[in-house]
Formats: C-alpha cells, sequence, structure tokens
C-alpha cells in the first residue's frame, strides 16, 4: 500500500508539473500584457515599459524559455510571481481560495445529499407519482445550463425586489462592506442564497438522475433479492445493499466535484459577482496576466489530482470486488 | 431480433415519443424554418434597431438591426450540429479507453489512465479560451469540435473503467474467455454491450452537454467567432439587458432549454427500452 501510494505521488506531482509548465508555456507564447501598458495616454516610453514588464518576469522581449526558467524556480520554492500590474499572485491566490470555498461547500453537498436521495426514491418507486414529478423536474432543470439559470434568477429577484419596495435578497458580491458583527454575518448568508441555489440545482438533478439509473440497474439483481428472501427488511435490504453499490457512479462525481471545489465555479461567480478562483481565470485570461493563469492551472491540476485520489478511495470503500493492485 | 423489441419498446415510451417529436419539430424549425422568415441570417434592417416582436420582424430585432428569428435560427443550426459530433466523438472515446484500460489492466490499465489523468489535469478551459478564438479560418468551428470533443471523455472513461473492472470477473465474461474469444472481441461483444445503458445514457447527456458547453464558452465569447453566430453566443449578447429586451434573451435561451430536452427525454426513453428489466 506505501509503495502504491508513493509511486502515485510521483506520477502526481509529474503531472502536475506538465499541466502548470504547458499552462505557462501557452500563456507566455500568445498573451501580450505590453498591450496593456502601450495603449495608454499620455504614453509610457518603452524603456519603462520594458523596464516594469522585467521586474514582473512578463517581457516578450526576453525569450521564453528564459522566463519559463525564472518563473519555474520561483515556483519551487512556492512564489508563483507577479500579477500583470504587480500584485502578488500568491496573496491574490490565498484570498480566492476561501471566496470560492465558501461559496461552494454549502452548495456541493447540498446537491449530492438531496440528489442521491431523490435518485433513490425515485427507482425505489418507479413509474409512480413522485418518481415522474422529480424525473420531469430534473430534466427541466439539467436542461437549463447554470448561465441561463443564473440570469433567470438574477431577473427573478430583481422583480420580486421591485415589487416588495425593498431588497429581500441580495444578488451582487459577496457582503456589504458597511455592515458588521452578526448582521455582517446574516448578510453573507443572504448573499449566498441565489447563488447557492443556482449550484445545488443543477447537481441535485444530475446526481439524481446518475442514482436513479444506477439503481435500477442494481434492484433487479440477485444480490437484493437474496438480501430481502434472507429475511431483511425492505428498507434495510435497499439501503445497505442496493444504494451502497448504486452509490458508486454518484460517490465517483462527487469526489471529483468536492475535490475542485477550491478552483470555484466560473460562471456563477462571474454572474453574481463573487472574486473567486473561477472568476479570476477569466480576468486573468481577459487582462494577459500570464503569472495568475499558470498559477490557476497549477491549483486546479494539484485539486483535481487529489478529486481523482479521492475517488478511487472512494470506490474501493464502496465496492468489496475492486482491489488496489 | 433485439433492435426490433427495442424499436417497439421505444415508440411505446411516451417520454420517448414526446422527446423524438420535440427534436424533429426542433431540427425542422432550425433547417426549414429559415426559408420562411422575411429576413436573411446575414442582412441587417438599419430601419429597426431593437424593435420588440412584430408582423415583420417575428422575433423582434437586435441592437445592430438583425432579424432575431433568422440569427437564432442560424445559431441553432450550429448548436445541434457540434452537439452531435461531440457526443459521438467522446462516449466512442470514453468507452474504448475505459474497457481497454478496465479490462487489460497492468502497464495497459497504467499507460491510459495516466493519460486520462493528464488530459484532465491539462488546463481544458483555458486551451480552447486561449487556441479557440485563434482559428480564424472557415472550418474553426470543427477544431472547437475536436477540442470540445478532446476535454470531455475523460470522466466517463474512469466510470467505465470500474464498471469494466467488475464485469470482467463475470461469468459469461469468464465463459467466454476460456472458449478461446480473442480479448478485444471479448471487450467489444461482451463488456461495452453490457455498459450499453450507462453509454447510452452518458451520448445523450454527452449531446446536451456540448451544446451547453459550447454555449458556455461562447458566453465568454471563447466560442464560436463572429460573424458565425450559435445559441451560445446569442444568450450572451442577449442576457446583459435581459430586463429591458426580453426577446433578445428568451428566445435563444427558451430554444437552447428546449433542444437540451428533448435529446434527455429521448435518452431517458432509450434508457427504459434498453433496460430487460423495465418490462413491466
Amino acid at each position: 500500500m506505501g509503495k502504491y501510494l508513493l509511486r502515485r505521488l510521483a506520477i502526481n506531482v509529474i503531472l502536475v508539473a506538465l499541466a502548470a509548465s504547458l499552462a505557462y508555456m501557452l500563456a507566455a507564447t500568445t498573451m501580450n500584457p505590453r498591450a496593456t501598458y502601450q495603449g495608454r495616454q499620455p504614453p509610457i516610453p518603452e524603456a519603462v515599459i520594458d523596464q516594469t514588464l522585467d521586474a514582473y518576469n512578463l517581457n516578450d522581449k526576453t525569450p521564453v524559455l528564459q522566463r519559463y526558467a525564472t518563473w519555474a524556480s520561483g515556483v519551487i520554492v512556492g512564489d508563483f510571481g507577479k500579477t500583470w500590474n504587480g500584485g502578488s499572485v500568491n496573496a491574490e491566490m490565498g484570498r480566492r481560495i476561501f471566496v470560492s470555498l465558501r461559496l461552494l461547500l454549502i452548495g456541493t453537498i447540498l446537491g449530492f445529499a438531496v440528489g442521491v436521495a431523490l435518485g433513490a426514491v425515485s427507482a425505489v418507486r418507479q413509474y409512480k407519482l413522485s418518481d415522474r414529478l422529480i424525473g420531469v423536474s430534473s430534466f427541466v432543470i439539467m436542461a437549463i445550463p447554470v448561465f441561463v439559470l443564473a440570469t433567470l434568477l438574477a431577473i427573478a429577484t430583481y422583480n420580486v425586489n421591485r415589487g416588495l419596495g425593498f431588497t429581500l435578497i441580495e444578488y451582487t458580491g459577496e457582503y456589504n462592506p458597511r455592515l458588521s458583527g452578526f448582521d455582517q454575518f446574516l448578510n453573507r448568508l443572504n448573499h449566498l442564497i441565489l447563488p447557492t441555489i443556482s449550484l445545488s440545482l443543477g447537481s441535485i438533478a444530475f446526481y439524481s438522475r446518475i442514482q436513479r439509473n444506477m439503481m435500477l440497474d442494481v434492484l433487479g439483481q440477485d444480490f437484493v433479492r437474496t438480501a430481502m428472501a434472507k429475511g431483511l427488511r425492505r428498507r434495510t435490504a435497499l439501503t445497505k445493499h442496493a444504494l451502497r453499490t448504486a452509490l458508486i457512479p454518484s460517490a465517483t462525481y462527487f469526489a471529483f466535484a468536492f475535490g475542485t471545489m477550491f478552483t470555484g465555479a466560473i460562471f456563477t461567480e462571474k454572474i453574481f459577482a463573487w472574486h473567486g478562483m473561477g472568476a479570476w481565470l477569466i480576468d486573468a485570461i481577459n487582462a494577459n496576466d500570464v503569472n495568475s493563469v499558470a498559477a490557476v492551472t497549477f491549483f486546479t491540476a494539484i485539486c483535481v489530482l487529489f478529486a481523482a485520489f479521492l475517488s478511487d478511495l472512494l470506490v474501493a470503500a464502496l465496492d468489496p470486488r475492486v482491489r488496489v493492485s | 431480433m433485439r433492435s426490433k423489441v427495442v424499436l417497439r419498446r421505444l415508440y411505446k415510451n411516451r417520454q420517448a415519443r414526446y422527446g423524438f417529436a420535440a427534436l424533429i419539430l426542433l431540427v425542422a424549425l432550425a433547417y426549414v424554418g429559415p426559408l420562411f422568415g422575411n429576413y436573411e441570417w446575414t442582412e441587417k434592417d438599419f430601419l429597426s434597431f431593437l424593435s420588440p416582436p412584430g408582423p415583420d420582424h417575428w422575433w423582434g430585432t437586435t441592437s445592430i438591426g438583425q432579424d432575431m428569428y433568422a440569427i437564432t435560427l442560424r445559431g441553432m443550426q450550429k448548436s445541434i450540429v457540434i452537439g452531435l459530433l461531440v457526443a459521438v466523438i467522446s462516449t466512442g472515446l470514453a468507452a474504448i479507453v475505459g474497457a481497454f484500460a478496465g479490462y487489460f489492466g497492468g502497464w495497459v490499465d497504467r499507460l491510459l489512465m495516466s493519460g486520462v489523468e493528464l488530459l484532465l489535469v491539462l488546463p481544458s478551459f483555458l486551451i480552447i479560451a486561449i487556441v479557440s478564438p485563434r482559428l480564424k479560418s472557415d472550418a474553426s468551428w470543427l477544431w472547437f469540435v475536436v477540442l470540445l470533443a478532446a476535454f470531455s471523455w475523460m470522466v466517463t472513461s474512469r466510470v467505465v473503467r470500474s464498471m469494466t473492472i467488475s464485469l470482467r470477473e463475470r461469468e459469461y465474461v469468464q465463459a467466454a474467455v476460456y472458449m478461446g474469444i480473442p480479448r478485444w472481441k471479448i471487450i467489444f461483444r461482451h463488456i461495452v454491450p453490457n455498459m450499453s445503458s450507462l453509454l447510452i445514457i452518458d451520448a445523450t447527456l454527452n449531446v446536451s452537454a456540448a451544446i451547453i458547453g459550447e454555449a458556455a464558452l461562447s458566453f465568454f465569447g471563447f466560442g464560436i467567432q463572429p460573424p458565425d453566430v450559435s445559441l451560445g453566443t446569442l444568450i450572451a449578447s442577449g442576457s446583459g439587458n435581459a430586463t429591458g429586451y426580453p426577446w433578445l434573451f428568451a428566445f435563444p435561451a427558451g430554444l437552447l432549454v428546449l433542444l437540451v430536452l428533448s435529446v434527455n427525454l429521448i435518452g431517458d426513453g432509450l434508457r427504459d427500452a434498453l433496460d430487460p428489466g423495465s418490462n413491466s
């Protein structure tokens, strides 16, 4: 086991290095941070721009491999360099990770738990009214992309707030900086409502669909019948034998979702104006911010690999037939 | 014949019937509808900017005088083609890679799965976002399809792999092994068909996921490039002022939702038709 984990760790380190290097090369060769300084009024002298870009390791006159070497030697000691306007990428990342986590933690867990429960219920009562209701609503929700759903929610809230004459639900940003103490906490929760709904509705629909399908595959199998035949109550047989086996694909997806939670939700963050990791990637691409793009990629790679590891552990825990070899 | 049975079950299934009917109507609307419209999608009516739906412009006009009916249908054609192509490519790839990795195990498994992990850790969004706006040829949307497909099969292939690992130990697979059937044949005859319900669900989910993925990338301007349009680019430009000019947002968003919905209905009907246990 120890040897297996060590080998896996080594492979993962290589994969992260590859992904981050590739992202850096792609960003460094195609993006042009110089453009943001050149278009200014009054014009900045070329020498000053060069000096500034050199200080941030963004100068396109330096050969790309040399820039890469500077960047990589920084990353090895834990320094991701400077943003396009000279801020520290590390500080920015530290702040944004927790913004994304605050936004996604509730939505991810709520989505999985409610989705699996609804899917299992729906399979056990196949073709009954509750199954049809859950099925129809999850169909409709699955068909609505996050950015349409979020826009619809925002329009609805706008109309509700206007109809009521005061702001019941806030939907821009993370909190109101003028409040403090307990009011501040309530205000943060208020700001969470709409993004959490828009995040979790989609995953509830997704998990309930997967879970229903898998549960139906499992319900017809011999071991569930055997479990009931040997005298287990229906509820016990369903939860301990059927649900556990049918949970494997959902759990694989959930582990991914959980591990990649820190990398943010691009659309929800952009539409509801949270400055998390997802929004950072879009902003960095649009601002030609090479070092930030590379840092987001590096971090995402680590999260995805951790998620893959987590999903393997979960599958091994749930399925006795899978052996680590 | 199994396929006849499946088809008959499919016809009896109400969801599938509605799904097919809706999809046929939508495809007909996308490809036949433009023939009846008053305007071409390339035309601009400089006498009416942002006019609401009316007898001349059925679905209203945009801020530069384009006819919403014409460009929405044009965008829908693109979305349909992209969705189908991406789904076929990515589900096929996921099934083959996952089944081979799971069945052969050992170094094949390690090689394929580290490939999968490399693709998973590669910043797909970033690569598509940087590469796709730079493809300035006529066939740039085909490259976009390839990019979308290349980055959308990996998670499914992991699921296929873990299912293959447990299918490998089943009696009928063991029996086939002892009968001396070549291993690649076992994979295509016994392993993959026994995951068909998962694969078919996955393919239909992939059609809708690809349509949504295209729209999502286009939402930020990283997908289909102007002057070409897709439902995604239309939704992106419409969502900004959805409260003031609802027709800019409602028509493309509504059609996108209907399209995805009908594909999902077909997928679920297929699942019921393919599952022998759901006869009752």
